[in-house]
């Protein structure tokens, strides 16, 4: 047997890495980097497939940092969605991974977001979120909490936006919370997000341990670690492999994506129904209340048609068309702009 | 012989938006149009839904021209509310067709016009029935009226109706009896009196058909093989996106499975339509947005990024008066110096000026080569005179030409070498290669960005990497001068030259006749694309003086002139601006000449 081990498409591991990353030692956002870098070895993406796209901070840097033979598109603070759009309905083919900061989707980018869910576009779309401004260092952004300090001990007087909840709100047909620190959880999130065939919201906790990782900030390590309330254990499960896994029934909510692959969720303590909307919305309300923080797969909607489907295009990418499929004939334009007089 | 008032004069039917007067006027021209009579439809109309006023100028012109004219010689009066201006402004010797209700006493009471009231009302209630129907019928009354007054028979109006109602054939009948009712009632009452007639003409319609701006360059988009579109409505150019979701519902749509080639997305505003064209750019659809000037503001941002980015996408701006909210309906050439220079930093685009209906359309085939081969934003900045009003115009050419997909390397060409920059000026022309997302190809691959790049398109910060893309990005603008649209011009080795672009041409040419006449011969060059091509220069140099004429305060086009031009040229300039919102005139071109001719002989 070879030394040399590849994934389910014949690809070793070094081929999902990108350049070495230019973020802070100990960063959130690098942790996931290397969560998504396994997730998408494990799940067997086609590098030229993939579409890397992202907005502006320091989290929007993070596209550079993997599958580096992949398109990259590192666009405009808050404009990923649009972007993203865009990439995807010019060619339906591509594996749209959108990745933005919590200033970038909470802020100046929220319309957009707002707009993407409700379209449903296929896509998996992080948000690496430290409740603040990395990149333009440190000031709070509008999902940190009220009460949290930042570090020059200014205290956050304004309400968080909670994009998960928001995203509910919205329609969003796949919605999870996980902790960049737990690639146990966030790993086989990732993968249920590329299968998933929509937009698949992810709120990623990540902490900016230049900026907001003291006592006092709710995104630190400590804290997210002190008050994480988990809902389950997640496996994923890809469309060629069988599961095996050994779960007795009863304990697993087993949710297949179109493509054949599977999310496993394990029952941790309580009950929970992924696919209630209204559960979701309470879950994500109580523990809120409760200074809690919850994580996992919050809700899922596997029925849902993506954009492209409701727009009704054709299956070729629109990018392959050509000046014959494109056209009007001959026939037809002469009676269109045949003279009227 | 026929007088100075056959087939030359402007009718204005003065009403209220809302009340259904389009397809009558609509109906009227193109009446006149099958007799042969040349006609130059205007709409006037309010930012409203209902009941405000709005005017329709039906201009008739034997010569062909086809901008605005300030002489109103018929009257159609229809709203009370303007009618004392409405009758101020119909010239000496006019008709004035009206609502027998109206007043004619004081200031309405003229003895250089002929009166030709009509009860309107009352014959609608006495024979239209259908209350909902009433208001269009009343309105095709005057379309009777009129055709018995200046000489349109029945058979042509019928036919007339039938071209408006060709996807309506129930609704001809209707139509035809009100306009019988408002020819029987004309014949009856009134014995002709004014000098206004219509003589059928040879020559000058044949071949031709209406068109707006707007419908033609959705044309433009759809043989120019656009698949993404993206919008955010706005007047006056949301007429140019229905008219592509229209085109595109019934050839992009395959008829079995009702599968598009294409996706028409309505943006949730201008910075997402913009957006979604840089997006599906980069991925290599060919994709456009159109809007006007507040949706441009908006647009700023991505406009730069596709810039520098060097990513392909289509902008049609179809110009509104600003600033700020502005005459959401009403015309300018408003735009022309901010799309040029569109965002923050360093940054020029391509702008194409189409003047016609034809160039409506073929400018917009053009702008998605031009994107793709250039690798940056275009800009058709086309207005509300050219985008919504009909124009007379012959047939739109079938493209011959393939797509001119510009400089992508494919999978097989990236087998060829070890390795290619994105950035790298191979050719010398400042245009590098790209690749398209999807290239199955392990070196396709590259990390687009809006920050500072090198040649391999990896971050950079510096100094000599900076300046050198700037500066490449400076060939590849100068590339473009010689393959947007090339200058038009008309000379005659005169001393004065006249430069204008976009609508403002029309005016221009029925200027450069009454100057004529006059004595003064003008030359005439008319821009059609920004950057300046060479011909612009040399035409200012083969003048003493050159005016350029445009359609907004500030002389935009005149500005652009004196900050490109050689020097030594730049005083030879000089601008003419008009910026009322209604669409220039050939009086404001000749008056400002004149004056400005008459201080440069004497100084
Ligand atoms: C239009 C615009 N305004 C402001 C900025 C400056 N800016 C860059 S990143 C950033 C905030 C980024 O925050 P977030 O998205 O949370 O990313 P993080 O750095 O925290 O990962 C801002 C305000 C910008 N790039 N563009
Ligand atoms: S500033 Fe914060 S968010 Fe940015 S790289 Fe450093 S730790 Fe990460
Ligand atoms: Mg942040």
């Amino acid at each position: 047997m070879s030394a040399t081990h590849v994934n389910i498409i014949g690809l070793p591991r070094d081929v999902y890495k990108g350049l070495p990353t230019t973020l802070c030692a100990g960063c959130g956002h690098n942790s996931i980097t290397n969560h998504l870098i396994k997730a998408l070895y494990e799940f067997g993406v086609e590098p030229h497939r993939l579409a890397k796209m992202s907005g502006i901070g320091c989290s929007s840097k993070t596209p550079a940092y993997f599958v580096e033979q992949a398109h990259g598109y590192n666009g405009l603070h808050g404009r990923m969605p649009s972007a993203a759009t865009g990439a995807k309905l010019a060619n339906r083919e591509l594996l749209v991974l959108g990745i933005s900061g919590d200033g970038d989707t909470a802020s100046i980018g929220l319309g957009q977001f707002c707009h993407m869910i409700r379209r449903n576009l296929d896509c998996a779309y992080l948000i690496e979120n430290n409740g603040c401004y990395g990149l333009t260092k440190g000031q709070f952004s509008a999902t940190a909490d009220v009460g949290s300090k930042q570090k020059n001990g200014k205290v956050n007087d304004y309400s968080a936006i909670d994009l998960c909840g928001l995203a509910i709100e919205l329609g969003a047909t796949f919605v999870a919370r996980s902790f960049s620190g737990d690639g146990k959880q966030l790993v086989p999130l990732l993968e249920a997000a590329f299968a998933h065939r929509g937009a698949a919201i992810l709120d990623i906790v990540s902490p900016c341990v230049t900026f907001n990782d003291h006592v006092g900030s709710t995104k630190s390590y400590a804290y997210v670690k002190e008050h994480e309330i988990a809902l389950h254990a997640p496996d994923f499960i890809i469309a060629s492999k069988e599961i095996t896994a050994d779960y007795e029934p009863g304990t697993v909510k087993d949710i297949v994506f179109d493509d054949g692959s599977h999310v496993l969720l394990r029952k941790l303590d309580r009950e929970y129904d992924p696919n209630d909307r209204l559960g979701a919305l309470n879950v994500i309300h109580e523990t809120r209340d409760r200074g809690e923080l919850v994580t996992g797969l919050l809700f899922i909607d596997t029925t849902a048609d993506d954009l492209c489907a409701r727009e009704r295009m054709t299956k070729t990418p629109l990018v392959r068309l050509r000046e014959e499929d494109l056209r009007i004939s001959r026939e037809d334009w002469s009676a269109l702009t045949a003279p009227q007089a | 012989m026929p007088g100075r008032s056959t087939n030359d004069f402007t009718i204005r039917v003065a009403t209220v938006n809302g009340s259904g007067s389009q397809s009558s006027n609509l109906t009227l021209s193109n009446a006149i149009f099958r007799l042969g009579v040349p006609v130059a439809p205007k709409n006037v109309f309010p930012s409203n839904i209902e009941g405000l006023p709005t005017w329709f100028d039906v201009r008739i012109t034997s010569k062909g021209y086809k901008c605005r004219t300030r002489d109103v010689d018929v009257l159609v009066a229809l709203n009370q509310v303007t009618w004392r201006d409405d009758v101020a402004g119909v010239k000496p010797g006019g008709a004035i067709v009206h609502e027998s209700t109206y007043p004619v006493s004081g200031e309405t009471q003229r003895d250089d016009v002929t009166y030709y009231p009509v009860p309107f009302s009352e014959l609608g209630k006495k024979h239209f029935e259908n209350g909902d129907l009433r208001k269009y019928l009343v309105n095709m009354l005057y379309v009777g009226v009129l055709g018995e007054l200046i000489g349109i028979d029945e058979a042509t109006i019928e036919a007339a109706i039938k071209t408006q109602f060709r996807t309506k054939p129930a609704a001809v009948e209707a139509n035809m009896s009100a306009v019988r009712l408002g020819i029987a009632y004309a014949r009856e009452h009134f014995p002709k009196q004014d000098e206004f007639r219509l003589q059928r003409m040879t020559g000058k319609t044949d071949g031709t058909l209406f068109m707006d701006g707007n419908r033609a360059a959705a044309l433009g988009c759809v043989m120019g093989g656009c698949t993404v579109a993206a919008w955010y409505p706005i007047t006056p150019s949301s007429s140019l996106c229905e008219s592509f979701i229209a085109l595109a519902e019934k050839y992009r749509t395959d008829p079995k499975t009702g599968e598009k080639r294409v996706v028409i997305v309505q943006a949730e505003d201008e910075l997402a339509a913009a957006g979604v064209v840089f997006g599906a750019g980069w991925a290599g659809a060919r994709a456009m947005t159109s809007t006007s000037g507040p949706g441009i503001s908006l647009m700023a941002e991505y406009a730069g990024f596709g810039y520098y980015a060097e990513i392909p996408g289509v902008i049609f701006d179809v110009q509104r008066a600003g600033p700020s909210t502005g005459l959401p309906t009403r015309t300018m050439q408003g735009d022309v110096a901010f799309a040029y220079t569109l965002s923050h930093g360093d940054t020029k685009h391509v702008v194409l000026l189409p003047a016609t209906v034809e160039e409506a359309y073929s400018f917009a085939m053009d702008a998605f080569d031009l994107a793709e081969r250039f690798q940056t934003p275009i800009f058709v900045l086309s207005d509300l005179d050219l985008g919504m009003n009909s124009w007379m115009t012959p047939p739109l050419p079938y493209p011959e030409k393939p797509f001119d997909r510009g400089k992508v390397l494919s999978a097989d060409d990236l087998s060829k070498f070890d390795s290619w920059g994105r950035y790298r000026d191979v050719d010398g022309d400042g245009i590098p290669y790209r690749t398209i997302p999807g290239t199955n190809h392990g070196n396709a691959g590259f990390f687009t960005r809006g920050t500072g790049h090198d040649e391999y398109s990896r971050y950079s910060e510096d100094p000599q990497t900076w300046k050198g893309g700037l500066d490449r990005l400076v060939r590849k603008h100068d590339a473009a001068r010689a393959r947007v649209p090339q200058p038009v011009s008309d000379e005659n080795g005169n001393a004065v030259g006249l430069i204008a672009y976009g609508t403002t041409h029309h005016a221009i040419a029925e200027a450069r006749d009454i100057l004529r006449d006059d004595g003064i011969n003008v030359d005439y060059l008319r821009v059609r694309a920004l950057p300046l091509a060479a011909d612009v220069a040399a035409f200012v140099e083969r003048h003493e003086r050159v005016y350029v004429v445009e359609q907004n305060r500030d002389g935009q086009l005149y500005g652009i002139m004196r900050t490109e031009l050689p020097a030594h040229l730049v005083e030879r300039v000089f601008s003419i601006r008009h910026y009322n919102g209604v669409p220039i005139d050939a009086y404001a071109v000749v008056d400002p000449l004149l004056s400005a001719l008459r201080m440069a002989s004497v100084s």
